[in-house]
């Protein structure tokens, strides 16, 4: 929220989506200035790093052009937002494609891998979160509690070497890596093992995070009210106080996927997945600059998308926003 | 009172992993890159945590291992959280058209989780430890900013603020005296998330070759080599991940600790014990 925001008199619904979709745009023009900013004006020499240091003049010339370095920077950020908008991301040099194609089809692993580990959290933070909440002090609450601290300090890349050893390479039950493509319909197989690794410390972090905000609820009078006229403490905590409780659970889900999708990245190099963090690996190693601006605009776009969707889900859950 | 427990188990967890890699800064059991005659060898009064597939003792790998880990999260946080303080405290402090630039810069910053953005600067700089330290800090700044901004935004119009002012206090002496001091509770409790979260990253980053590079090890780097020997031996990715998660869960103890044990409205509830 920003001053602005927080300081507006009563707004409508309109306005709200108007505000919020407005600042999004902004934060994606920053986005993209930022990945510039660090490709072409930090200290460092890409053309430079991409030749290497004993490279002849002409060659060195030739990858200045090659990079657009020889231009003035605005001019350069002005053709590369334009660029981005119309869809010419420049080509990768490593693959001599357009970036655009490779990013999108690693988008088309990482996404749902992240969606799936996103799922998978849920699934096992509500019904520890409600248990925990509705039996404060009691061994579910405790060992809940415990759970979580230990599962949001665990590195997810490590779980996924764990898993893997487990389950792919002792016991052979799940594939151990690779992705056999979509029209495969052992495909979700494949992101079974990788999206259990990312969940885990995920589900965690949320099962907390519902605990903590059903306890908040708990203690409102309407609860209290609602107990009293006989309500059972199931009831209570799954249709009442749950509700209420949304917001702030949606908040964290939002922040989660952007960690998912980071994680996901680190994880899909594990079980060779075929996707963004895996393309962003090959990028690094071949210096291919268009391609890692391409990626990393792409995910930090997807990241602000993600968080303006969660801002306008308040719209839906909470009325007060929509009527005020 | 368990909240306190909470504390003592976090500077315990904390210790268990900080300890090995201070001691290594002047004793280490065996040279961590030489190769020795037992591959694979279990953990055991000579290699307490077995070795790996060259016969090198994983302790002593651990212990080097875990300097850069420490040391870029270090950087990280303290430049990451200077900045974004300062950040965070003009913009809450000024207000109008420069607070909007600020706290817009803040959320574009958080739409680039460290991983992505030390990757971007692994493209540029080449995959050393100056592109992920970098990349941690900026990752840094915006939380940083968003408490400072928060802080100086609601506590820069209260009564306290104002008697001061009305005592002929300067403007340096009201932030520092009245408005940071007032902050230090999350604060301190965003640098010891920060810090864990900067050691996972930093381990992440690792893992995939980025940061620290051979023939230096390091934990994220440790436990890709021992995935690709798991069939022949667990031990090689268990104790780096021990390692790892104990430091972080650590930190996060702490910074829960911190955060109850700072609150006002807690320490009404609860008599302070000091440990």
């Amino acid at each position: 929220m920003s001053g602005a925001e927080a300081a507006a008199p009563t707004g409508t619904m309109l306005d709200h989506l108007l505000r919020r979709g407005g600042a999004s745009a902004l934060t994606l023009v920053l986005v993209a200035f930022l990945v510039f900013l660090a490709i072409h004006i930090v200290p460092g020499d890409p053309a430079r790093v991409l030749v290497g240091t004993d490279a002849a003049p002409e060659e060195y010339e030739a990858a200045r052009e090659r990079l657009g370095l020889d231009i003035p920077w605005p001019t350069r950020f002005a053709r590369w937002l334009g660029g981005l908008v119309s869809g010419n991301w420049g080509d990768s040099f490593r693959y001599s494609r357009p970036a655009r194609d490779l990013v999108a089809r690693g988008l088309t692993i990482t996404v749902p891998l992240a969606s799936l580990s996103l799922l998978i959290s849920l699934l096992v933070a509500f019904p520890l979160g409600m248990a925990a909440a509705s039996r404060p002090g009691r061994w579910v609450d405790l060992g809940t509690v415990g759970l979580a601290q230990v599962g949001t300090a665990l590195p997810e890349f490590w779980l996924a070497i764990l898993l893997v050893g487990l389950f792919a390479v002792r016991l052979g039950v799940l594939p151990a890596g690779g992705f056999p493509g979509w029209e495969s319909p052992r495909a979700w197989l494949h992101l079974l093992l990788p999206a259990a690794a990312l969940a885990l410390p995920r589900a965690a972090y949320l099962a907390r995070m519902v605990r903590a905000s059903l306890a908040d609820v708990l203690r409102e009078d309407y609860v209290r009210t609602a107990r009293a006229k006989g309500v059972t403490a199931w009831r209570v905590v799954g249709v009442h106080a749950l509700r209420n409780a949304l917001i702030s659970v949606v908040t964290g889900a939002g922040l989660t996927f952007a960690r998912l999708l980071a994680g996901a990245m680190v994880v899909e190099n594990v079980f060779g997945l075929p996707g963004l963090g895996r393309l962003a690996v090959v990028a690094v190693e071949a210096r291919d600059l268009p391609l890692v601006a391409s990626l990393a605009t792409a995910v930090a776009a997807v990241i602000v998308l993600v968080s303006l969707t969660v801002d306008l889900s308040y719209l839906l859950l909470d009325p007060r926003i929509r009527h005020r | 009172m368990k909240r306190h427990i909470g504390l003592g188990v976090g500077v315990l967890c904390l210790l268990v992993a900080l300890i090995p890699v201070l001691v290594g800064l002047v004793w280490l059991p065996y040279d961590p890159n030489l190769p020795g005659p037992q591959r694979f060898a279990p953990p055991s009064l000579h290699h307490l945590m077995g070795t790996d597939w060259f016969g090198r003792d994983t302790l002593a790998r651990i212990m080097i291992g875990g300097r850069a880990s420490f040391a870029v999260a270090l950087f990280a946080v303290s430049l990451g959280g200077l900045v974004g303080t300062l950040l965070g405290g003009f913009a809450g402090y000024v207000g109008g058209i420069a607070e909007e630039a600020a706290m817009r810069l803040a959320d574009a910053l958080l739409a680039f989780p460290a991983v992505l953005a030390a990757l971007l600067l692994g493209a540029v700089w080449g995959p050393g430890l100056a592109g992920v330290a970098t990349a941690l800090a900026l990752f840094n700044v915006p939380f940083f900013a968003r408490i400072a901004r928060a802080g100086f935004v609601s506590l820069k119009t209260r009564e306290f603020v104002a008697a001061a002012r009305a005592a002929g206090a300067g403007t340096w002496r009201i932030v520092l005296r009245h408005i940071l001091l007032n902050l230090a509770s999350p604060l301190l409790v965003q640098i010891t998330v920060g810090l864990g979260a900067a050691l996972l990253a930093e381990a992440s980053l690792s893992y995939l070759r980025l940061g620290v590079q051979p023939p230096l090890p390091a934990w994220g780097r440790m436990l890709r080599e021992a995935q690709d020997s798991f069939v022949l031996s667990p031990w090689p990715a268990v104790f780096p991940g021990v390692v790892l998660a104990l430091a972080v869960l650590g930190l996060n103890l702490i910074g829960d600790a911190i955060r109850d044990l700072l609150d006002p409205a807690f320490r009404r509830i609860t008599r302070l014990r000091p440990w």
